[in-house]
């Protein structure tokens, strides 16, 4: 059965077309990924299935309620973490989780068996009665996603639920989130633009571009639609023409003075290669990675797309545009 | 009954970060002291109105004074909210804007009824010592009193709500409400009798809402009024009704 499914989900800002005309099934009880660069959609998405924002056409299915007609419905069979931190940082966790207990009309008994459970579930247990001021970062999103689960949500929606943490805090989410998983009877829809994220959790996920899903399928069988190792050169000049004739080379990129070459079974043809290359002053090869997928079919590196990145790509189109 | 639980949950949150944000409290007992003690006592030793002192005579606009502030400026926290995007958290959740509202509403509104409470208890033991002199009101005006202020609170609650449900920082909200407080606060005749006032004033204080609020609380402190009490209630009220409306319209149009 499918937990969420979209049709022709539109939503426009003025001129910008945030999602264009999405389709998308998911699956109850999986680990799904939304993959992509910033501003590539993914927010929004997230915004129109949980109702905040109206679609400007099309609709989508959560639980099998209508996100324009039956908003009350779906609201009550989602769970969401908020990308910024979303709880009062004046209450206690416990108070924070009081709370949307009740904006849940939870019953009190049940609201506290509940609370108790979720701060087991995230380990927050002693510290519940702290105010949520004196929590790290990392706590306060353990707080936020045992508050997510609190009302017992068919699906619950994690916006880029590590952004912004240090390694050993990320680390210690993902298990939080392998373990939720496992424990409770729950579908999880995360976006990120981490390829470790997705690589880890996720038992598939969809790359977003632009507003339009540009791939679906898991992890291994995206990275097989390369179809073969990822090969990177740094050459002077190489000659194409002649790298193209070989038939074990499927594929040729060339970004930023580096050559991506997809070859087949590299370490046997590799030698070939380099004779027929010249002198090559680095090579590396590795087995294809997400970032290789994204690649493939955005044409470019999500890495680029990073807020800094991005920021600095438009300070030097300024630049040339004088 | 969902309706329900939201509103009170809403109010739940308020009064907690109500009751932990003491300097909130405290400001908003000490400036009305200042404002009596100080600007009240200084005009006072020279100036009576109508046989009152003057420092007796403005205690009932001081009271609206501190309301009226407390209130409006209670808008800035949704301010707050949609910064720290605890917002969302509340708008996702399976009640409707109206109950926000509400629940946002009883909140503040609470706030100005303790601070009332303070300010009315202030005044009987300040009337009682003759530090305000001639100061002198029993239980039944106490109470007249703490519903005027509550009927006063929900309208200026709303009000700022209002505001800060269009807006996106609090240093515009700040901007917006120091535009709006201050006519508001002058033209109610807080601190001068309405009756003799020069023809060009006298309409803009009686389009002023607030001035049926003080005229009504001077008429059940002090026994002196320009209106009969039930039309100062009743304009107070109708006027409540209709900002309580105009606000839910506002919540129902509110950006995440």
């Amino acid at each position: 059965m499918n937990i969420i499914e979209t049709f022709n989900l539109r939503k426009e800002y003025d001129s910008l077309v945030a999602l264009d005309n999405l389709n998308l099934q998911i699956e109850e009880g999986e680990i799904f990924g939304l993959l992509g660069p910033n501003g590539a959609g993914k927010t929004t998405t997230l915004m129109t299935l949980t109702t905040l924002i109206k679609p400007t056409s099309g609709t989508a299915k959560v639980n099998g309620f209508d996100i324009v007609r039956e908003p009350s419905s779906v609201r009550k069979s989602i769970g969401i973490v908020f990308q910024d931190p979303s709880s009062d940082d004046i209450l206690t966790g416990y108070e924070n989780l009081k709370l949307h207990g009740m904006l849940y009309s939870m019953p009190v008994t049940l609201r506290e068996q509940r609370i108790k459970e979720v701060l087991k579930l995230v380990d927050l247990e002693d510290r519940k009665d702290d105010q949520v001021k004196k929590y790290s970062g990392g706590m306060r999103r353990r707080l936020e996603i045992a508050r997510g689960l609190m009302h017992h949500p068919k699906v619950l929606f994690l916006d880029e639920p590590t952004l912004g943490l240090d390694p050993q805090s990320r680390e210690n989410i993902w298990k939080y989130i392998e373990h939720l998983s496992n424990e409770e009877k729950i579908s999880l829809i995360l976006t990120t633009h981490y390829m470790e994220e997705v690589d880890r959790l996720c038992g598939k996920l969809a790359i977003i571009d632009k507003g339009k899903i540009v791939a679906l399928d898991s992890p291994s069988n995206l990275k097989r639609i390369i179809g073969g190792d990822v090969v990177i050169m740094k050459i002077n000049n190489l000659d194409l023409e002649v790298m193209r004739r070989f038939p074990f080379i499927k594929n040729i990129e060339s970004k930023n003075g580096l050559y991506y070459l997809t070859v087949i079974n590299a370490s046997e043809n590799l030698q070939q290669i380099f004779q027929a290359a010249g002198k090559v002053e680095s090579v590396e090869i590795h087995s294809p990675t997400l970032n290789d997928v994204f690649l493939h079919f955005t044409g470019r590196e999500i890495r680029e797309e990073s807020p800094e990145g991005g920021w600095g790509q438009r300070v030097m189109n300024l630049r040339s545009n004088k | 009954m969902n309706e329900i639980n939201g509103i009170i949950a809403i109010w739940y949150r308020e009064f907690k970060v109500f009751l932990r944000e003491k300097s909130r409290i405290i400001a908003s007992i000490v400036n009305p002291i200042l404002w009596l003690l100080i600007f009240g006592g200084g005009l006072g030793s020279n100036v009576s109105i109508t046989g009152i002192n003057y420092q007796t005579f403005i205690y009932p606009g001081i009271l609206i004074q501190a309301v009226l502030f407390s209130s409006i400026f209670f808008g800035v926290y949704i301010v707050w909210d949609r910064k720290i995007d605890f917002l969302k958290e509340v708008l996702v959740a399976p009640i409707s804007r109206t109950s926000i509202f509400i629940g946002k509403i009883i909140g503040g509104a609470t706030d100005a009824l303790i601070q009332s409470l303070i300010l009315l208890l202030i005044g009987i033991i300040f009337g009682k010592l003759g530090i305000i002199p001639g100061l002198q009101f029993g239980l039944i005006a106490f109470f007249i009193s703490l519903i005027i202020l509550l009927i006063t609170t929900t309208s200026m609650v709303s009000i700022g709500l209002i505001i800060g449900s269009r807006m996106e920082s609090p240093e515009g909200f700040q901007l917006i409400t120091s535009f709006l407080l201050f006519p508001i606060f002058f033209l109610s005749g807080a601190l001068f009798p309405i009756n003799k006032l020069p023809a060009w004033l006298a309409p803009l204080t009686f389009i002023d809402p607030l001035t049926y609020a003080v005229d009504s609380l001077r008429n059940v402190i002090l026994g002196t009024s320009q209106f009969t009490l039930s039309f100062d209630l009743g304009i107070i009220t109708l006027f409540s009704i209709v900002i309580i409306i105009i606000g839910t319209f506002a919540f129902e149009k509110m950006k995440v």
